[in-house]
């Protein structure tokens, strides 16, 4: 066997260890907020095959509202959904594709067509505190022999000892594994270990326990590395952090992380950072930073995927986007209710 | 014209914020709440208003309807129960107004396709989500084609009952249904958020309507007006906070559109038997008894009820 130098110390042994945790790389679902839903199929096929190449094990791919998610509210996809789900099935060889659905948004029904176009894994989503709108969902993508994940969002907004009551509605309605999402990046990895251990002693020891991190605080990769020493078995990345707000936990940093720490993720962490460079950084429309419209996010605990809403709405109306930010935090204004941010920023306007 | 008595069959929230209402009627009177749990708060509470109660359903009602006088009924049931009892209602000469998703009958908005359905022996009346924003379609659409209309229903979680939580699917699709076939857009999408806020927000709604060509802005508006002062005539707290009008051209399911009108509503209850932020029940009564006084008023005022 031929070994190039430069990569003699990333051979993979004899036998590859078993990964320790999985990793769900969403460039392709969350990274759709920082493009504003405008995929090709060709960036879709491009980012999916280089990420599988690379050693990715699944792959989420969907509107970043989840299915049925293009429209006025979140944002018209330029590109049918189900193209470029296709798009990604038919440029990988080993990652699983997986979608992201949000029940009051997408219908059950939606599953059945993705699943045919080759996702096999079906991520449903509600607010941390409304599991009980994802029994239907979640029963219908396990009837349709997909893997289920409930992935239950904002979740600094709830106790850990809500978030297992959540957890067990999904768990008892055929979720294979439960996520603790920081959709507003919110989350120190004090608040994240608290509640991946509430979940992890509470369910099942067959169920597992994920995390999703936003990066508005600068926390997601130490969120990450906080929830696996918690015992979570699935971790989320996007590659260069492509995501809402300040994007997500970095898969290429990610990876790199874990490697440090003699963690094996199965990904190759060179072939990672290529990705990283070579294929997501020419599709970004915008620096994928912490700027102050984006940290607040995390300050004031509000949806990533207002932001871009949020900086629109502020330029409209005349008014500073932190503060539109600021008082949805206030208001407890939850995810998927985009058509606030206007009527936010509509009443500020009107202040004297 | 002497009321007309009526009976409401389910002693849940639903059906015992409808019986506060109708007491409050002069067209209805509610002679009869039927549940199936003898303890129930909505039976307790119809009996010290001096209705008659049973907790032994249907069968209690179609057994002693003849002797109440009872020619119409709610069903504050579920779309099982009323599926089974729609035809023995029928049969029975009751008119049923049909709060469940059973869909028996018509779907009714009271200021947009009410009248076309006044022979009905059954009236459904699909989502609190559509009987908010189906008017607002169906306002826009008296002045301009709308290609597409999307309406997002946000709703306190204390509100969002254990039948819509089990089943939220059959809320998004009946509504965007009725936002095509009663409102009159060429496509339409529907989208319900539930918000846990504490204490609980009151029920929002935005309808966003897209339009094939720029419009007369104060002529839609004017519409928008018109339509919200008639639906605030029977649900007091519905109003419209805003307005706003966006040049396109938009990509949306139903064609291109040169421009979109946003309507920004709420809907404060009335505080009857459910408290104020649940706006979103207090539109399903206040409609429903909008729904049985035009009917009672256009099928018996001549017919030997003195007007």
């Amino acid at each position: 066997m031929t070994t190039e130098p430069t990569t003699a110390t990333l051979e993979q042994p004899a036998m590859a260890p078993t990964p320790a945790f999985r990793l769900t790389d969403s460039t392709l679902r969350d990274g759709s907020h920082a493009v504003a839903h405008r995929f090709t199929p060709e960036q879709v096929a491009a980012i999916a095959g280089a990420l599988d190449a690379a050693g990715v094990p699944v792959i989420e791919v969907s509107h970043g509202d989840g299915l049925g998610g293009s429209s006025f509210n979140y944002g018209f996809g330029s590109t049918d959904q189900h193209a470029l789900i296709a798009a990604a099935a038919g440029a990988v060889r080993r990652a699983r594709i997986a979608v992201l659905l949000l029940p009051g948004i997408g219908l059950a029904r939606d599953l059945e067509q993705v699943r045919d176009l080759g996702a096999s894994i079906a991520r449903i989503a509600t607010h941390s505190t409304e599991a009980d709108i994802a029994i239907q969902h979640l029963r219908t993508a396990r009837d349709l022999g997909m893997e289920t994940v409930g992935f239950l969002m904002m979740a600094h907004m709830a106790s850990p000892a809500e978030l297992l009551r959540q957890a067990r509605i999904m768990e008892d309605a055929g979720a294979q594994c439960v996520y603790v999402v920081d959709s507003a990046g919110a989350m120190t990895p004090d608040d994240i270990r608290a509640r991946v251990a509430e979940l992890r002693n509470g369910l099942a020891a067959t169920t597992q326990v994920g995390v999703h991190a936003h990066e508005n605080l600068s926390l997601s990769v130490a969120n990450s590395m906080a929830a696996l020493r918690e015992g979570a078995a699935q971790i989320d990345g996007c590659t260069r952090g492509l995501g809402a707000g300040a994007g997500n936990c970095p898969t290429e940093v990610l990876v790199a992380v874990a490697d440090r720490l003699g963690m094996s993720t199965g990904v190759d962490p060179l072939a990672i950072m290529d990705v990283a460079e070579d294929v997501v950084r020419p599709v970004q429309t915008r620096p994928q930073i912490v700027d102050r419209s984006a940290l607040t996010l995390g300050y004031a605990g509000v949806y990533s995927s207002f932001l871009l809403h949020a900086e629109r709405a502020a330029a409209r109306f005349g008014v500073d986007a932190r503060e539109i930010l600021l008082e949805l935090g206030r208001r407890k204004v939850v995810g998927g209710q985009e058509d606030m941010i206007v009527d936010v920023a509509m009443e500020l306007a009107a202040r004297p | 014209m002497s009321r007309i008595p009526v009976a409401v069959v389910g002693s849940g929230n639903i059906g015992t914020d409808l019986v506060v209402k109708l007491r409050r009627s002069e067209v209805l009177e509610p002679v009869a709440l039927i549940g199936i749990d003898p303890d129930s708060d909505g039976l307790r509470h119809a009996r010290k208003w001096g209705l008659e109660t049973s907790a032994e359903g249907v069968d209690w009602l179609l057994a002693h309807a003849h002797r109440l006088g009872v020619r119409l009924a709610y069903e504050a049931t579920s779309a099982a129960v009323h599926a089974a009892t729609a035809p023995r209602y029928a049969e029975a000469g009751i008119v049923a107004i049909d709060l469940t998703p059973a869909a028996v009958g018509p779907a009714v908005v009271p200021p947009v396709n009410l009248e076309a359905h006044l022979d009905a022996p059954d009236v459904n009346m699909i989502t609190c989500g559509g009987q908010a924003t189906i008017p607002m379609v169906a306002a826009v659409r008296a002045v301009t084609p709308v290609v597409y209309a999307e309406i997002v229903s946000t709703v306190a979680s204390k509100s969002a009952g254990p039948g819509t939580r089990a089943n939220i699917d059959e809320f998004t699709e009946t509504t965007a249904h009725g936002l095509v076939t009663i409102g009159g857009a060429d496509q339409g999408k529907a989208i319900i958020v539930l918000n846990p806020a504490d204490p609980p927000i009151l029920m929002r709604n935005t309808v966003y309507c897209a339009l094939p060509e720029p419009v007369d802005q104060a002529a839609v508006e004017a519409s928008i007006e018109a339509m919200a002062a008639t639906v605030s005539a029977y649900v007091p707290g519905y109003r419209v906070k805003g307005v706003t009008f966006d040049a396109g051209p938009f990509g949306t399911p139903g064609g291109t559109a040169a421009e979109r009108v946003s309507i920004f509503l709420e809907v404060t209850g009335r505080g009857d038997y459910l408290p104020p932020y649940a706006g979103n029940l207090d539109i399903m009564t206040a409609s429903a008894v909008r729904v049985g006084e035009t009917i009672a008023q256009r099928r018996w005022a001549a017919s030997g009820v003195p007007a």
